[in-house]
């Protein structure tokens, strides 16, 4: 039976805690981009062309029915035997991006069509262009409908992260592997790992439920 | 559509006319060959069987659905349809865009904008439409909002008002437009029954006072026969029978006419 060993805990911690940055900042970028590649996704099967809407649809569907591991493997390891060569980091960031965007454009969609047709038609019958009909009715109100979907994806991205590991990307898991393997202690750094990612996932799904209950209060909502 | 030729329609002629318009879903007839004038001023109820296509109207004339054939007019030209050369095309979205707000609505189920204030749902148009500036058109919309017993609550989201307070906001809201003619289609049908006499009320009151040109699709028979000038008994896509309210109700001559004033007198 292996004993918790404070001394390596705080001998540890530094390198932890700088793989713990390289998470955040992996599970943050890969978040913004898989934000902006969803709209893209999302406007992409809202087209006036069918066959773009079809295309982009069928890319969807595939994206969203093969496993994150295996497209970071196609990305990092495939790729380049194609000239697209990659770093870990890059390659991270794009199938995340890619494989995130993908579950995000569909929670847009189901926002967007979370709003009442009513709405869209009061507003032609006021004669808004469309762009305002977005800006000031359309959006406003599929947003809120959006937050818990775009809220879970985000936490989604943060927990799976450790699979930047397989590529070498030195994030929390990575470094961990790398501590056990030089000093044969499991124990301490996987520990830390869970941990870690408790105390970042758990205020943060609290908070997120937090701005729900208060973007839906702004909107005149009192039933909840 | 190259069948189809401007009409003039005389300077003191009908502000809205409905010129042989077809409407149809796939196979499904909606409107057929649709003739129907309104005159300035004028309050028309329609009424008729579930599925008779008395929405449809309204929302051909919203420009919310395009009709298949014939031509709208509103205010002396084409509204579904825009010059061209010597005959017409269907309007484009521009075209469209500079004539719609000659047209307002108010719908059954309210549709007022959820995340904006009884205010602001009043003034957002007449701003980013009409080019009011936020004093002008807070202007108007309190008075509005006055005329149909509303100021008090001008601060309350939708979501805090009973649905007779919300069609009545509504109402002010497609009225800050200044629109020439009025459509209302069963504005009272998703009301509990304590409230509807509210509505009913500020819409005596436009018609009276305001003499607004008024198009209401209604199922209350009684309202329809003390408020309107003309009554239009819808069947299946077409007029089976106008009159005054006086001559349908009491003198029906249209078989169906009466049919239907038997099934919906006996119910109440
Ligand atoms: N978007 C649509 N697609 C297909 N069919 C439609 C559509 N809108 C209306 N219809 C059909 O057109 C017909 C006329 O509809 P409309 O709503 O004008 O009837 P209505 O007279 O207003 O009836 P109600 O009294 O029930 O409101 C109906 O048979 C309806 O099912
Ligand atoms: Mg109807």
């Amino acid at each position: 039976m292996m004993e918790w060993r404070w001394d390596f805990t705080f001998e540890i911690l530094p390198r932890m805690l700088w793989a713990t940055g390289n998470t955040l900042l992996a599970a943050g970028v890969g978040y913004l981009i898989a934000v902006v590649v969803g709209l893209v996704l999302m406007l992409g099967q809202r087209t006036p062309s069918r066959i773009i809407n079809v295309l982009v649809r069928e890319a969807v569907e595939f994206i969203r029915s093969t496993p994150l591991l295996v497209q970071l493997f196609f990305v990092f390891f495939v790729a380049p035997q194609f000239g697209i060569k990659l770093s870990a980091w890059n390659s991270a960031m794009l199938t995340i991006g890619l494989h995130f965007g993908t579950y995000l454009s569909e929670v847009y969609r189901g926002a967007l069509e979370g709003v009442p047709k009513g709405q869209w038609e009061a507003c032609r019958a006021l004669n808004f262009s469309t762009a305002y009909t977005y800006r000031r009715v359309v959006l406003p109100q599929a947003f809120p409908i959006a937050l818990p979907g775009m809220g879970n994806y985000l936490v989604g991205i943060f927990k799976e992260t450790p699979l930047l590991a397989t590529i070498g990307v030195a994030e929390l898991m990575h470094t961990a592997n790398a501590l056990g393997a030089e000093t044969y202690r499991y124990l301490e750094p996987y520990t830390m790992v869970g941990f870690i990612f408790l105390i970042i996932s758990l205020p943060t799904a609290m908070g997120l439920r937090r701005l729900e209950a208060a973007v839906s209060r702004a909107q005149g909502n009192t039933h909840l | 559509m190259d069948t189809i030729h401007p009409q003039k329609i005389a300077q003191g002629g009908p502000l809205v006319r409905f010129a042989d318009v077809t409407k149809s879903y796939g196979d499904l007839t909606v409107l057929d060959r649709l003739n129907l004038d309104i005159e300035q001023n004028e309050m028309v109820s329609i009424i008729g069987p579930s599925g008779s296509g008395k929405t449809t109207v309204l929302r051909v004339l919203m420009t919310l659905e395009t009709i298949n054939d014939g031509v709208i007019y509103v205010d002396g030209e084409p509204l579904t349809h825009m010059p061209k050369g010597t005959g017409l095309e269907f309007a484009s979205e521009k075209y469209l865009r500079d004539r719609r707000s000659k047209i307002g609505m108010v719908f059954q189920q309210f549709n007022l904008f959820p995340h904006m204030t009884a205010l602001q749902n009043c003034v957002e148009a007449p701003m980013k439409v009409l080019g009011l500036s936020r004093d002008q058109a807070e202007d108007r919309a309190l008075d509005l909002l006055k005329l149909v017993g509303m100021e008090e609550k001008k601060d309350h989201h939708p979501s805090r008002l009973s649905g007779g307070q919300q069609q009545r906001v509504a109402i002010a809201r497609a009225l800050a437009m200044r629109p020439k003619v009025m459509l209302l289609d069963e504005v009272t049908s998703a009301l509990d029954p304590e409230v509807i006499g509210e509505v009913l009320n500020v819409i005596r009151s436009l018609n009276s006072e305001h003499s607004l040109t008024m198009i209401m699709v209604t199922h209350q028979m009684g309202f329809a026969r003390e408020i309107s000038d003309r009554v239009c008994f819808f069947y299946e896509g077409k007029i089976a029978e106008q009159g005054t309210p006086d001559q349908l109700f009491d003198d029906p001559q249209n078989e169906r006419t009466k049919q239907f004033l038997h099934a919906v007198l006996d119910a109440n």
